[in-house]
């Protein structure tokens, strides 16, 4: 694993993984986008950047050129990529396999979740709600998304610490060492071909049950290899995302006390809040792979190169949203692409959003005063999901 | 007098972001996959106006569409 050189000039070699670009995005994001709506760096073998909304929304919607077969930018690109359906599924596979997974998504069936969660998150208070102070990211908003998804999948909700270990190898450390991503992948793989044996002699009512008893529109069983891909990428996709986004919205009121009471006093102002909160700290950015010559707002594309799509930096374009750079709570008007645009839109969002509201919701509830702790510092994560994790957070006087 | 709304969801454009059943639950409904579809006719009954430009506004694929007949 070498350390990458500090970046110089971001418009022609930007790095996504440079340690101000975790730290801080939205200036480097805003420099670019001011320059081009598609920026290249010949880093990670080759990577196009679209810088505005209108760049990342033509992208998305274009499964022609640009496939989905990996989604994340790396330094190696294995052949074949792992695949994960319907995440890294194009047309025409896409769609039967992404039916599979939405029934058990809908708001409908979050509603029934949500119970569970809002009692995942007073447990998880009430641990810590007589202390000065607590690191929110790691004994907070890192365990309501972990816990809620193991819950739907139907395994130990204890086993959590294990995900998260295996997540942070795939997701940070796998951009720049293989080994490690095709390690914990290994693991993962044993890990739930173990719960699949179970099921064989003990059959459950979870979504480990749901996509083995899957048929193809041919009335097949899915293979085994489907099978694993998705429980990979609903075990990936349904943590870390969250944590990030629960993390931001908490990182925000710690630090903007009128916004905080204000939510506090207007509480059916939340789930307006929480939109705002997914448009100006959105934790996602996904990737394609250029399959054919084309241009994306003027700018000319080759195959051979990734595609950082990120809806973040889409989601700060001044160009659809008046005042992109400012935190506004009631913004009435919000397309903002937070969970993508097009055939991919993220099968979770409708449990991100409950998740989201109801950590926030109790949150405030139980501890309507808190602020960052001036004397720690909050840590991001690095590479394509973005959010805090590490966020000390002094606690008011709690009720 | 402003004239009568009517809603349509282009099913071609839906991916089931679900915002306009989140902010105007009188005027949409989900199917089993989540995707939405206007009720009825889609006739927006008097008083609801502002909450179907609200969910048009919303709607990140631009698949409501609104007409003043």
């Amino acid at each position: 694993m070498s350390n990458p050189a500090p970046v110089t000039d971001w418009v022609h070699d930007f790095d996504h993984t440079d340690p101000r670009w975790t730290e801080n995005p939205f200036p480097i994001w805003d420099e670019l986008r001011a320059k081009c709506p598609v920026v290249h760096t010949d880093r990670f073998l080759g990577v196009y950047l679209p810088t505005t909304y209108e760049a990342v929304k033509e992208i998305s919607y274009d499964t022609e050129h640009f496939s989905s077969r990996r989604v994340v930018v790396r330094n190696v690109r294995p052949e074949p990529p792992q695949p994960a359906p319907p995440i890294t599924s194009d047309p025409p596979a896409h769609k039967p396999a992404k039916q599979i997974l939405l029934p058990p998504f809908t708001p409908d069936a979050m509603a029934k979740l949500e119970p569970r969660v809002r009692a995942i998150c007073n447990e998880l208070i009430d641990a810590f709600i007589d202390q000065p102070g607590v690191d929110a990211a790691a004994h907070y908003t890192k365990h309501i998304p972990t816990r809620a998804i193991a819950h739907m999948l139907g395994i130990p909700e204890k086993d959590g610490d294990l995900f998260i270990k295996w997540i942070h190898e795939i997701l940070e450390l796998g951009i720049h060492d293989d080994a490690t991503l095709m390690r914990a992948v290994g693991d993962m793989t044993a890990y739930f071909a173990e719960q699949i044996e179970a099921r064989k002699t003990h059959p459950t009512d979870d979504l480990i049950s749901t996509l083995m008893n899957a048929r193809d529109k041919d009335g097949q069983p899915l293979t085994d290899a489907h099978v694993q891909g998705s429980l990979r990428l609903l075990l990936i996709a349904g943590i870390d995302t969250t944590w990030s986004g629960i993390g931001s919205s908490l990182w925000h009121l710690a630090k903007t006390p009128a916004d905080r009471e204000r939510l506090i006093a207007e509480p059916k102002l939340l789930p307006t809040a929480i939109e705002e909160f997914l448009r100006a700290y959105s934790p996602v950015t996904m990737a394609r792979e250029v399959m054919k010559e084309t241009t994306v707002s003027g700018c000319p594309i080759k195959p051979g190169n990734m595609v950082l799509l990120s809806f973040p930096a889409a989601n700060r374009d001044p160009a659809v949203f008046p005042d992109a750079d400012k935190v506004i709570i009631d913004r009435k008007e919000n397309r903002h692409a937070a969970f993508g645009l097009g055939i991919h839109r993220c099968i979770g969002s409708n449990l991100a959003r409950m998740e989201m509201l109801v950590a926030i919701e109790e949150w405030l509830k139980r501890i309507p005063d808190f602020r960052l702790d001036p004397s720690r510092a909050v840590a991001w994560s690095e590479g394509t999901v973005r959010g805090p994790r590490q966020l000390p957070i002094l606690l008011g006087k709690a009720v | 007098m402003p004239g009568q709304l009517k809603i349509h969801v282009d099913q071609d454009k839906c991916q089931g972001h679900a915002r306009c059943k989140s902010l105007a639950p009188e005027l949409f409904e989900l199917d089993e996959y989540g995707n939405a579809h206007e009720i009825g006719d889609g006739t927006v009954p008097a008083g609801l106006e502002d909450k179907a430009w609200l969910a048009q506004s919303n709607c990140p694929e631009i698949a409501i569409e609104i007409k003043e007949e």
